[in-house]
């Protein structure tokens, strides 16, 4: 290496380095706060004292995060599975079928990925609460059953680029629309269900407008992320049982990221365009 | 495709060309039923009645009352509207760049860097993932002004007099700017894909015809890279249009105070509605004193303003709906 390239290279890495602890800080600085006590959390130090790990458990005994959490689970689980269910047909008859009526279709697609939820808000919610559920995270789940713009728009760009003489060869050897989706398709589509899924769960986890609109009045039904918003006013805990109680709502993502990391990054990447 | 030659109906088993024409041709409406009902139900039947509730009056005991252009009229009389909508935008003109820039930037970087990269590339990318309510508790926090590290940090420093963030009607909106650029890490992996595809060609040639590096950022990579740089704004801005969670939560939060319910909506826009965004003005209205025929004036509204940017993205970017 020259000279040149030599400082280059460190340069790069110092800069590297110094970004990687500032992303990396808030994260830390939460996990230490976690375990300190009540009034370490009022002082400037940041290294715990004391290690209190009991402290998740008095998150836990503080506000009823088990029920939060078995609620988001539920949520975003059921809204996933039904997401999958209907949407990978229809990216499927977007991506590769002829029909009339597809490019309007597609268009009402995109508007509706880009539609600000606030604007339908109040019809669907006098529609829910004439159906009289509100109060439940059924008006988030159920809507699923007719597919997610944003994955069917996912799915869509995914199938496109599975070539179509693929289908074709089923299609000769006799194998009806169903079939070629099911044996063809879905196995060459498995990164793209995988990331559309993953998208789709991150989501529901962490959505709290929703949850916030239909069941902010019932917290039976409250999510984590709801819970985690009211936490600190509703019950005027302290910081080490929110940080707690936050860390404990960042873990999961953190471990299906490292599950399905690839599919993950090319989801992203799908999404940012190209056609 | 074979054709069955034995053409009486009944007779054979093989369903008759007719039908199987017909039903190739209904085939596809099957696979996107479930969607067209859900485009009719989900978008457009709420899209026509937010407009038709903008001219009543009702909440959600009464049935609505036509009552004309009232609702529209006091849209221009209505002071929080303006105030809200002035908060949006400045998140708009503020935040959107500043997340482009500063993921650009992360994204040239870490294309330079050969060792390690995979691991860079992680670290950036997961803050993108944290739950918004869990990044905006972790971030007041991080900002609180007596005691927060980065104020201590600051002090430490010797800066006098460092910011309230949070607390500071002057310094809340950019406390939710520097949250935004800690989650930058989704639209920095897209433009590293766009980087990558940037022909190494071109690149080359220039290098050869004698340009420096930011000749060739300039001339070679920044047009290859503008259709995503353009579609990343423009989800950007209507992302931007729809800002709610962080704001809500960072003002209930930083308030500090005991609110029961559901109802941190005595803290929005906390401190003096500096945080306080259109979205958040919509739902108080709509929710909180159910007005709601009002409600969907502002729905409209928002709308109008994120169709536009819908319709120039579905321009730019035809091959969406080939």
């Amino acid at each position: 290496m020259t000279r040149r390239n030599v400082l280059l290279f460190v340069a790069r890495h110092a800069v590297a380095i110094a970004l990687s602890v500032m992303f990396l800080a808030p994260v830390v600085f939460l996990g230490l706060t976690s375990f300190m006590t009540s009034d370490q959390t009022l002082t400037s130090q940041l290294w715990p004292t004391s290690w209190h790990p009991e402290n998740y458990a008095e998150a836990f005994a503080k506000a009823p995060l088990l029920r939060y959490l078995l609620n988001t689970l539920l949520y975003a689980a059921l809204a996933t599975g039904f997401m999958l269910l209907a949407s990978v047909p229809a990216a499927y008859g977007l991506a590769k079928l002829r029909w009339r009526g597809r490019s309007v279709t597609m268009v009402a697609i995109v508007c509706m990925m880009m539609l600000p939820p606030q604007v339908t808000t109040v019809p669907l919610y006098l529609f829910w609460a004439d159906a009289g559920l509100t109060g439940s995270l059924w008006p988030l789940i159920l809507p699923m059953l007719a597919g997610d713009a944003f994955s069917i728009f996912l799915l869509r760009q995914f199938l496109v680029t599975i070539p179509d003489e693929y289908l074709d060869a089923a299609r000769v050897d006799g194998a009806g629309e169903w079939r070629t989706l099911l044996k063809v398709v879905l196995p060459m589509a498995r990164p793209g269900i995988a990331a559309a899924a993953m998208f789709q769960f991150f989501y529901a986890w962490n959505d709290y407008y929703g949850p916030l609109l239909y069941t902010s009045e019932n917290e039976q039904n409250w999510t984590v992320s709801l819970g985690l918003a009211g936490f600190r006013s509703m019950h005027h805990v302290e910081w080490h049982l929110v940080s707690a109680a936050t860390m404990l709502t960042m873990i999961p993502v953190v471990v299906l990221f490292f599950f399905a990391q690839k599919a993950f990054v090319q989801g992203v990447t799908l999404t940012g365009v190209k056609g | 495709m074979s054709l069955p030659l034995t053409g009486g109906a009944g007779t054979s088993r093989t369903p008759s060309p007719r039908l199987t024409r017909l039903r190739r041709r209904l085939t596809p409406y099957v696979f996107v039923a479930p969607t067209l009902a859900g485009l009719a139900l989900f978008l457009v039947y709420p899209l026509v009645s937010a407009v038709y509730f903008s001219f009543t009056r009702f909440n959600l005991i009464q049935a609505p009352e036509w009552v004309g252009l009232d609702n529209w009229r006091f849209l221009f009389e209505d002071d929080n509207v303006v105030r809200a909508a002035k908060n949006t935008l400045w998140l708009v003109v503020v935040m959107v760049p500043a997340r482009m820039l500063g993921a650009l930037l992360t994204a040239l970087l870490l294309n330079q860097v050969k060792r390690a990269r995979g691991v860079y590339r992680t670290l950036f990318y997961l803050p993108a993932l944290a739950p918004p309510v869990a990044a905006t508790l972790a971030f007041v926090l991080l900002l609180k002004p007596g005691t927060g590290p980065v104020n201590t940090a600051l002090s430490a420093l010797g800066v006098a007099d460092p910011p309230l963030w949070f607390n500071d009607p002057a310094w809340a909106k950019p406390s939710l700017v520097v949250l935004a650029m800690w989650g930058i890490g989704d639209l920095m992996m897209i433009f590293i894909a766009a980087l990558l595809d940037v022909p190494v060609e071109l690149h080359e040639a220039a290098a050869l015809d004698g340009a420096g590096s930011w000749q060739r950022f300039r001339y070679v990579t920044l047009p290859s890279i503008s259709p995503v740089l353009a579609f990343a704004a423009i989800t950007g801005i209507i992302g931007t249009l729809q800002y709610f969670t962080q704001a809500a939560v960072a003002a209930s939060v930083a308030s500090g105070q005991v609110t029961g319910g559901g109802g941190i909506s005595d803290t929005f826009g906390y401190p003096e509605g500096s945080t306080f965004t259109y979205p958040l003005w919509l739902y108080v209205v709509g929710f909180r004193y159910h007005v709601l025929g009002y409600a969907n004036v502002l729905a409209v509204v928002l709308f109008v303003v994120s169709m536009t940017a819908t319709v120039l993205l579905l321009r730019r970017f035809k091959e969406f709906t080939r």
